[in-house]
C-alpha cells in the first residue's frame, strides 16, 4: 500500500489517485456496515427483557471524557498529515505517535467501562440491549485498534525514510479512515449515550 | 455506419514477456488471467450444483420416493441454492467484469491488480470450504436464507449452519473487493473521450452492480455476524425468548438479497446490450434510457425486500409500500425488453450462438418477469410463498435471465480470450438443449405449486397430483444436465481446436475488438483516442484507433508486479474465519495474526517494478 502513490498508472479521469477513491469506496461500505449495527441496536433499543438497562449504567460523563480524547486524536491526525507533506519528519512521528496514545486512551476509557458494566451484570449474552450494545461498539473498538495498528507502522515508514511529501497520500489514506471511526463514534455516542 | 468487420488484421497469439506455468496463474495479477480462473472455477461448481439438483430431482420423481433422505434432502436444497448463487452466477459475471471492462474502457488492468487476484482466491477458498463440509457429513442445511431461528444453535446443533455463515462471510469479502475495485477501475481508469455516457453497457452495468455489492455486502456481512455471535457466542440477536426478533434476520437477509437478485441479472442484461446491437448490425436503440433504466433498477432494487415477507404479516401500510415499489421495478426492466427489441427491429440479424442466448434472454427471462409481477401483488403470495410456483419464477429469472446472458456472453468473448471460436455447431445444441431443458424443467413447477407442491420438503404424498409435472421436471433437468456438458466439451475442444478468430470476427463496434485476440499482457500498445460510443463502426475513428491498438508497444508498457500474497492473504484469511468454528476466543484471537502477517509483507512489497 505504502507504494501504490507512486506508480506509472497513467493520469485518472478524475484527477483522484485509485487509492483514494478506492477507498472512499469502502468508507462508503463501511457506513452500511456500521448503518446496520446501528440500526440494529435502534430497532432493539427499550425491548430487552432483563437488566440491567442503559438508564442504569451509562455514565454520559464518562463517555463524553473519551469521545473528547477521541476527537482530539483527529487534530493530532491532521497535524501529522501536514508535518509529512512539509516534510517534517519528526513532527509527523511525534503527532502520529499522539494519535495512537489518544486511541489507546480512548481505548482505556472504555475498557474501564465495559468492565462496570460486566460487573453489573451486563455481558453480550444477558440481553439483546447487551449482545447489541457489545458487538456495535466492539466492532468499533475493532477498528480503533486497526487505525492504531496502521499509524505505527505509517511512524515506522517515516522514520525509515519510506514515507516522504512525496508521497504523503499514504498518510492522507489512514487520516480519512482515523476520521471515519471518529464520526462513526460521534453517531453511536449521540444515539447511543445522549439520546437514551 | 458501416461495420465491416476486420479478420484482415492477423492475430498475434503470442504476448511479450509473458510467462507461463503453474507458479504464474498462481502468482498472476493479470485481469485477463484471473477471469479465466474465475471462469473455470465457476464452472466447476456448476456442475457441482448441478449434480446436487439431479439428485434432489430424481428423489421427486415420485411421490413417497426415498432415494435420499430428509436429512440429505435439506443438505442438496441449501447447497443447491448456495452454490449456484454465490459460487456459479455472481463469480462468472465476475469474470466477465475482469476480462471486459478493461478492455472496454481502453485500461491497462484494474485499478487495483492485486486486491483483485485477492478476490479470486478468497472466492476459491471459500467456495472450497463451503464444500468441505459434505465430507464431515455436515453440508448446510438451513436453506440459503437461513432464516432464524431455525439456524440458531438450539435447533441446529451441529456445524452444518456454521460452515455456512462461515462460507458466506468469507466469500463476502471477494465480492465486496471486487465492488471497489471495479468501481474505482471505471470511474478512474477510462481511455481519452470514453466519456460515462459512451461507454458499452457491459461496463455500465458493472458499475451498477458494483455499487450494489458494496452496499448489499455489508448488511448480510452484520446479520452473519449476529448469527456467528449467537451460535458461537450465545449472543440473542434472534431469540425470542429473550427479546430478539426473527424477524429482523428476515430484514437483514433481505435487505442484501434482493439487490443480489439484481447482482445477478443486470450483468446479463449487460452482456445481451453489447451483444444484440452487435449481431443486429444496428447501434442499441436508446442508449441512455437503457443506462438510466439500469441505474434505476439499482435504485428501486434497494426499496422492494420485504415482498419476499408478505407472509410475515407487516402490516398493511408496509405491504402496500413493497406492493407498489415492486410494480414500479417491473418498469425499467420493461423498458429495456423493449430497448432489444427495438434494436433488433429493422437491423440484419446474424443469429449466431451469442445472439441465440441474447434473444432466448429476452424470451424466457420475460415469463419469469411476468410471475414476478404477479409475485408484487401480496394477495396472491399468500397463496404461493414457498410453493414451487416461486420455485418456477426464481429459475426462469437466474437460469433464463442470469445465466443465458452470461453464456451468451462466453460465445461472444471467447474468440478475443483464446483468439479462436467455440464451435457454432455445438454452441447451437448448446442452446437447443438449454432451451428445452430449463423450459421443460421450471414451467410444469408452476402448476406443481399452484396444485400446493410446497418447496424444500423432500417429498410429496400421491393425493397432490402433481407426479406428472414433477416427472417433467426431472425429464428437463437431465436434458438441461445434457446441455452444460455440451458446453464443457465445446470450451475443452475449442480452446485447442477451434476455428481462429481474427482481432474483431463478429464486426462489433467496441474498443474491446480493436486488439489482438487474445491480447497483448498489457492490452492496449497505446492508449486509443475514443470519440463515439461505437468506435469501431465509424470509418475514419476505427483507423486512427486501429493504427494505435494494433501496432507494437514503443516501450514495453509497465505491468504490475506478480505476487504470491494474495492467494497467502487469502487462505489466512480462509484459516482465521474456519477457526471460529472452535468457539474458543484465544484461538480465534490467534487466527488474526497470520492474516495481520499477511497484510503487512503485501503492503511492503512493491505493486510495480522498481524506478516506476
Amino acid at each position: 500500500m505504502a507504494h501504490a502513490a507512486t506508480t506509472a498508472h497513467p493520469p485518472t479521469n478524475t484527477g483522484i489517485s485509485n487509492w483514494k477513491l478506492g477507498f472512499w469506496t469502502f468508507i462508503g461500505s463501511e457506513c452500511l456496515f456500521f448503518g446496520t449495527l446501528i440500526s440494529t441496536y435502534m430497532v432493539y433499543k427499550g425491548k430487552a427483557v432483563t437488566g440491567p438497562y442503559p438508564s442504569e449504567l451509562f455514565d454520559v460523563l464518562h463517555t463524553t471524557m473519551s469521545t473528547t480524547i477521541l476527537l482530539f486524536s483527529s487534530l493530532a491526525m491532521v497535524i501529522a498529515l501536514h508535518a509529512v507533506q512539509h516534510g517534517k519528519k519528526s513532527r509527523a512521528i511525534l503527532f502520529l505517535g499522539l494519535v495512537i496514545l489518544m486511541g489507546g486512551g480512548f481505548l482505556y476509557l472504555e475498557g474501564e467501562s465495559y468492565l462496570k458494566y460486566i460487573g453489573y451484570g451486563l455481558t453480550i449474552t444477558s440481553s439483546t440491549f447487551g449482545s447489541t450494545y457489545f458487538v456495535l461498539t466492539g466492532t468499533h473498538k475493532l477498528h480503533v485498534i486497526i487505525g492504531m495498528i496502521w499509524m505505527a507502522i505509517l511512524a515506522l515508514q517515516i522514520g525509515r525514510g519510506k514515507i516522504t511529501a512525496r508521497n504523503a497520500e499514504t498518510v492522507e489514506i489512514a487520516g480519512l479512515y482515523w476520521h471515519f471511526v471518529d464520526i462513526i463514534w460521534i453517531v453511536i455516542f449521540t444515539l447511543v449515550y445522549l439520546i437514551q | 455506419m458501416s461495420s465491416v468487420g476486420l479478420e484482415t488484421h492477423t492475430a498475434h497469439a503470442t504476448s511479450h514477456g509473458e510467462e507461463t506455468g503453474l507458479w504464474s496463474w498462481i502468482t498472476t495479477v493479470d485481469h485477463k488471467r484471473i477471469a479465466v480462473m474465475y471462469f473455470l472455477t465457476a464452472t466447476f461448481f456448476f456442475l457441482v450444483g448441478g449434480v446436487e439438483a439431479l439428485l434432489i430431482r430424481i428423489q421427486l420423481l415420485r411421490p413417497e420416493n426415498s432415494f435420499i433422505t430428509p436429512e440429505m434432502y435439506n443438505q442438496l436444497f441449501t447447497m443447491h441454492g448456495t452454490t449456484m448463487i454465490f459460487l456459479v452466477a455472481m463469480p462468472m459475471a465476475v469474470a466477465f467484469f475482469n476480462f471486459v471492462v478493461p478492455l472496454q474502457i481502453g485500461a491497462r488492468d484494474v485499478a487495483f491488480p492485486r486486491l483483485n487476484a485477492l478476490s479470486y482466491w478468497i472466492f476459491l477458498f471459500g467456495g472450497l470450504y463451503m464444500n468441505a463440509s459434505f465430507i464431515f457429513g455436515a453440508a448446510p442445511n438451513a436453506s440459503w436464507t437461513g432464516y432464524a431461528t431455525l439456524t440458531s444453535s438450539t435447533y441446529s446443533p451441529g456445524h452444518n449452519v456454521d460452515f455456512w455463515f462461515i462460507g458466506l462471510s468469507i466469500l463476502g469479502i471477494a465480492s465486496l473487493a471486487g465492488g471497489v475495485n471495479f468501481i474505482t477501475t471505471i470511474v478512474n481508469m477510462r481511455a481519452p473521450g470514453m466519456k460515462m455516457m459512451r461507454m458499452p453497457l457491459f461496463t455500465w452495468m458493472t458499475f451498477v452492480t458494483s455499487f450494489l455489492l458494496i452496499t448489499a455486502i455489508p448488511v448480510i456481512a452484520v446479520a452473519l455476524v449476529f448469527l456467528g455471535f449467537d451460535r458461537v457466542f450465545g449472543t440473542v440477536f434472534f431469540d425470542p425468548t429473550m427479546g430478539g426478533d426473527p424477524v429482523l434476520w428476515q430484514h437483514l437477509f433481505w435487505i442484501f438479497g434482493h439487490p443480489e437478485v439484481y447482482i445477478l441479472i443486470l450483468p446479463a442484461f449487460g452482456v445481451i446490450s453489447d451483444v444484440i446491437p452487435t449481431f443486429s448490425k444496428k447501434p442499441l436503440f436508446g442508449y441512455p434510457i437503457v443506462v438510466y433504466a439500469g441505474i434505476l433498477i439499482g435504485f428501486i432494487g434497494w426499496g422492494v425486500w420485504s415482498h419476499h415477507m408478505f407472509t410475515v404479516g407487516l402490516g398493511p401500510i408496509a405491504d402496500s409500500f413493497f406492493v407498489a415499489a415492486t410494480m414500479i421495478i417491473a418498469i425499467p426492466t420493461g423498458v429495456k425488453i423493449f430497448n432489444w427489441i427495438a434494436t433488433m427491429w429493422g437491423g440484419s440479424l446474424r443469429f449466431t450462438t451469442a445472439m441465440l442466448f441474447s434473444v432466448g434472454l429476452v424470451a424466457v427471462f420475460t415469463v419469469g418477469g411476468l410471475s414476478g409481477i404477479m409475485h408484487a401483488a401480496a394477495p396472491i403470495v399468500l397463496q404461493q410463498h414457498d410453493s414451487y410456483f416461486v420455485v418456477a419464477h426464481f429459475h426462469y429469472v437466474i437460469v433464463g435471465g442470469a445465466m443465458m446472458g452470461l453464456w451468451a456472453g462466453l460465445y461472444y468473448w471467447f474468440p478475443k480470450v483464446t483468439g479462436r471460436f467455440l464451435s457454432e455447431t455445438l454452441g447451437k445444441w448448446h442452446f437447443w438443449t438449454t432451451m428445452v431443458g430449463l423450459n421443460l424443467t421450471f414451467f410444469p413447477m408452476h402448476f406443481a405449486g399452484m396444485f400446493g407442491m410446497p418447496r424444500r420438503i423432500y417429498t410429496y404424498s400421491a393425493e397432490l397430483n402433481v407426479e406428472i409435472y414433477n416427472q417433467l421436471s426431472t425429464v428437463g433437468a437431465f436434458i438441461f444436465g445434457l446441455s452444460a456438458l455440451i458446453m464443457i466439451y465445446n470450451i475443452m475442444k475449442s480452446a485447442r481446436g477451434g476455428e481462429r478468430a481474427g482481432a474483431n470476427p463478429w464486426g462489433a463496434p467496441h474498443l474491446e475488438w480493436s486488439i489482438p485476440s487474445p491480447p497483448h499482457h498489457y492490452n492496449f500498445p497505446e492508449v486509443p483516442l475514443v470519440k463515439s460510443r461505437e468506435p469501431l463502426w465509424n470509418a475514419s475513428e476505427r483507423e486512427e484507433i486501429l493504427a494505435v491498438t494494433m501496432g507494437e508497444a514503443k516501450e514495453e508498457p509497465v505491468m504490475p508486479n506478480p505476487s504470491y500474497w494474495p492467494i497467502l492473504l487469502a487462505a489466512s484469511i480462509t484459516l482465521a474465519w474456519g477457526l471460529v468454528m472452535t468457539g474458543t476466543w484465544w484461538i480465534i484471537a490467534l487466527g488474526a495474526l497470520p492474516v495481520l502477517f499477511c497484510v503487512l509483507m503485501w503492503a511492503f512489497e512493491p505493486a510495480f517494478p522498481e524506478g516506476h
